[in-house]
């Protein structure tokens, strides 16, 4: 074994003969081994989380035509770090009737959450976390938490719009929750395990060519579920100003926007872990532990730029119409497609992969071919029903911004 | 007392302890947030027992979807955060006989088991227990039978939460 | 199994201290000049009027409602979707019948209108 090859266990290695040299008990030197570790990744991932600022706000003026921060360091790349003095000097206000513990509590629950996310995510065939024979379920419970962060930032706040945005927020996090859940089954099925390392080492065919459309949902999914445009109902900055985290200024509004940040290359992470390929990339990753991680946070990087490309294209949607786009449309698509991947894996298991692999894709194509039409269907009839009610009757329809104006446009 | 004893009776205080917090707080969120310590503990509970798929369920369902629908129910029923009433009810010495005499009786029946006072054991390396489950919740000889009946009291709880839904209205 | 988990509670531990010495250091660097117009709860610059305690619609209680039922629902098919490699067909449709008779449900909750943001 050398650093090459397996740089964690090395220095782990290296760190327990040199602790145990010094006359420390050997449980104790493992634990404070584990411990070291956990410090190195969690700090690995707050160095990253800064950079992300600099990505997010580099990318987003790029999108909107202007140049972003291009002052402070090459590129703006300090900025950053300005901006971190920045919140860590501005006074920190407690706004009247704030419930002062739960107040405090909310923003470091928020990132801890998305932190919790990193303990499972394989960066490579021997630098992870901790392999989890659970770990898609412990994706959503780690989420769980987040939520509740967010329900308790709101109420300890005091505020009406606080409550508002978290109301909106954790009822679109509990639907869009549904679809995610049915999603993330279809890796579970096609590598027959919820282990994060397992799911990738068995895609030789990377997910999102044996089931596309799975991908496709998850990514929406997550999405809604980091509350990011066109789902950014929380913060509608029109409507409700901020959202949950109003009432929060310096450090802990700092908290809750790097959490956002975290989350949304998080998701990126765990896209490309269960649906690209993880850490692979045609055998790239076979040169060496650190290449694989450094392909993994590419394609999470690639997820992120997606989301943001969402983001900064796509405008907000009304709630009514997200969660009816969720539950009528999402979710039933998500179970049907979950059982016809469950069908087709048992029917196609002992052919060759050749025809497995265009088994998969052909059934995940018809599907979505069948849904566009029946959509297409749907809205034919639509917009001809109400293209008869106006030319017919000669009469204008009840609301002209409602549906009536929109059908012809 | 090994590492697992300590972190296990710091967990069982700390549930007890939420759990009094639970029925003694007037602050009905409170009350609220300290149920959602309860049913972490009791996940960690699952953890230290090597059920892994148990605790992260625990942690799924009951705070990512039960406390969130009970903190959704306080908000919504009431406008009145703090309870005044009294917090004993006129039984209460009775009720405190009851649950110690039935604490007593456990403890005396179970501590001539002999699981009672053995660690749990660690499974054998590649064991795959939730795939066993699996196996178990859909074979004929297993529990495919609860597992489908499970669906229909799901379905049948849905049709009620819809009734509820329309009888409000 | 046991280590797996000691090590999440480690994570646990580090993910909460991390967050909460950058609120320590705030604490200490940070300015602390309160006033009752600084503190007041913000209302876009209106007098607040009222307990921040408005009515919400029962709407979002029923979509919890039906979340929980699927959150459940989806918790019983994780095991059935990882021992999926090992299974006879028949299994394979069992778990099909399992998610119809919730479709089904759902179906009737949309019919019922329960799906609607009235």
């Amino acid at each position: 074994m050398n650093f090459w090859t397996n740089p964690v266990n090395f220095v782990a290695q290296w760190l327990l003969g040199l602790l145990t040299g010094w006359g420390m008990p050997g449980w104790l030197a493992s634990l404070l081994i584990q411990f070291i570790g956990v410090v190195v990744l969690v700090s690995m991932m707050m160095l990253i989380d800064i950079f992300l600022v600099w990505i997010e706000r580099k990318v987003v003026a790029r999108f909107q035509d202007r140049l972003g921060p291009n002052r402070v360091g090459p590129f703006g790349m300090i900025q950053p770090f300005a901006d971190i003095i920045k919140l860590l000097i501005k006074e920190d206000i407690t706004p009247d009737g704030a419930d002062k513990l739960i107040y405090n509590l909310a923003p470091v629950l928020s990132l801890m959450s998305v932190l919790l996310l990193w303990a499972i995510v394989p960066l490579a065939p021997v630098i992870f976390g901790v392999d989890l024979n659970v770990g898609v379920l412990y994706i959503i419970a780690a989420g769980a938490i987040g939520t509740l962060s967010i329900i308790l930032a709101a109420w300890a706040s005091n505020n009406k719009f606080a409550l508002v945005g978290a109301f909106r927020q954790v009822a679109v996090l509990v639907s869009f929750e549904v679809p995610m859940l049915a999603t993330m089954l279809i890796p579970t099925v096609l590598a027959g395990s919820m282990g994060m390392n397992e799911i990738v080492q068995s895609q030789n065919v990377w997910y999102i060519v044996l089931a596309p459309l799975a991908g496709l949902i998850f990514m929406v999914a997550a999405i809604a579920e980091l509350g990011r445009a066109p789902f950014d109902l929380n913060e509608a900055e029109s409507e409700i100003v901020a959202g949950y985290h109003i009432e929060y200024t310096g450090m802990k509004f700092g908290l809750f926007y790097a959490g956002e940040l975290l989350h949304a290359f998080t998701f990126g992470g765990f896209w490309a872990v269960l649906f690209l390929g993880g850490y692979r990339f045609f055998g790239l990753e076979n040169l060496g532990p650190i290449v694989a991680a450094v392909i993994l946070m590419a394609k999470a990087l690639f997820g992120y730029w997606l989301i943001m490309w969402v983001r900064y294209t796509v405008m907000r949607i009304r709630i009514d119409h997200m969660l009816a786009f969720n539950w009528k449309f999402l979710t039933p698509l998500a179970f049907v497609l979950l059982m016809l991947t469950a069908l087709m894996n048992a029917l196609l298991r002992g052919t060759s992969s050749g025809v497995y692999i265009l088994g998969m894709l052909l059934t995940n194509v018809i599907l979505g071919w069948v849904i566009i039409e029946i959509l297409r269907g749907l809205s034919r009839r639509e917009r001809e029903r109400i293209e008869g009610v106006a030319t017919v009757k000669n009469f204008p329809s009840p609301h002209p911004l409602s549906q009536g104006e929109r059908g012809k446009g | 007392m090994t590492f697992t004893q300590i972190i296990f009776l710091v967990t069982a205080a700390v549930i007890l302890g939420s759990a009094l917090m639970v029925v003694s707080t007037r602050n009905l969120v409170h009350a609220a947030l300290w149920l959602i310590v309860t049913l972490f503990g009791v996940a960690v509970l699952y953890a230290i027992l090597n059920a892994s798929f148990l605790a992260v369920v625990q942690v799924v369902v009951y705070i990512g979807a039960i406390a969130i629908l009970f903190i959704f129910a306080i908000m919504l029923t009431r406008r009145e955060m703090r309870d005044r009433g009294p917090q004993l009810n006129r039984g209460w010495w009775l009720n405190i006989i009851i649950a110690g005499l039935t604490f007593g009786g456990l403890f005396w029946m179970l501590q001539g088991w002999s699981g009672f006072s053995k660690a749990a054991a660690d499974f054998p390396s590649g064991y795959d227990a939730v795939g066993q489950l699996g196996k178990a919740l859909v074979s004929p000889t297993g529990f495919v039978l609860p597992f489908e009946v499970a669906s229909v009291l799901l379905l049948a709880a849905l049709v009620g939460a819809v009734y509820v839904a329309f009888a409000r209205k | 199994m046991q280590n797996d988990w000691l090590y999440i509670g480690l994570f646990l531990v580090v993910g909460a201290l991390v967050p909460a010495m950058a609120l320590m250091t705030s604490w200490i660097v940070a300015p602390k000049k309160p006033n009752p117009i600084k503190q007041s709860t913000y209302e876009c610059g209106m007098e607040t009027v009222g307990e921040n305690w408005v009515q919400f619609k029962a709407q979002y209680y029923i979509f919890a409602l039906v979340f929980l039922v699927f959150d459940v629902e989806t918790v019983f098919l994780f095991p059935w979707a990882v021992s999926l490699g090992q299974l006879s067909l028949f299994a394979v449709v069992e778990g099909i019948v399992f998610i119809l008779i919730l479709i089904a449900g759902l179906i009737y909750a949309w019919r019922k209108g329960m799906l609607e943001w009235v």
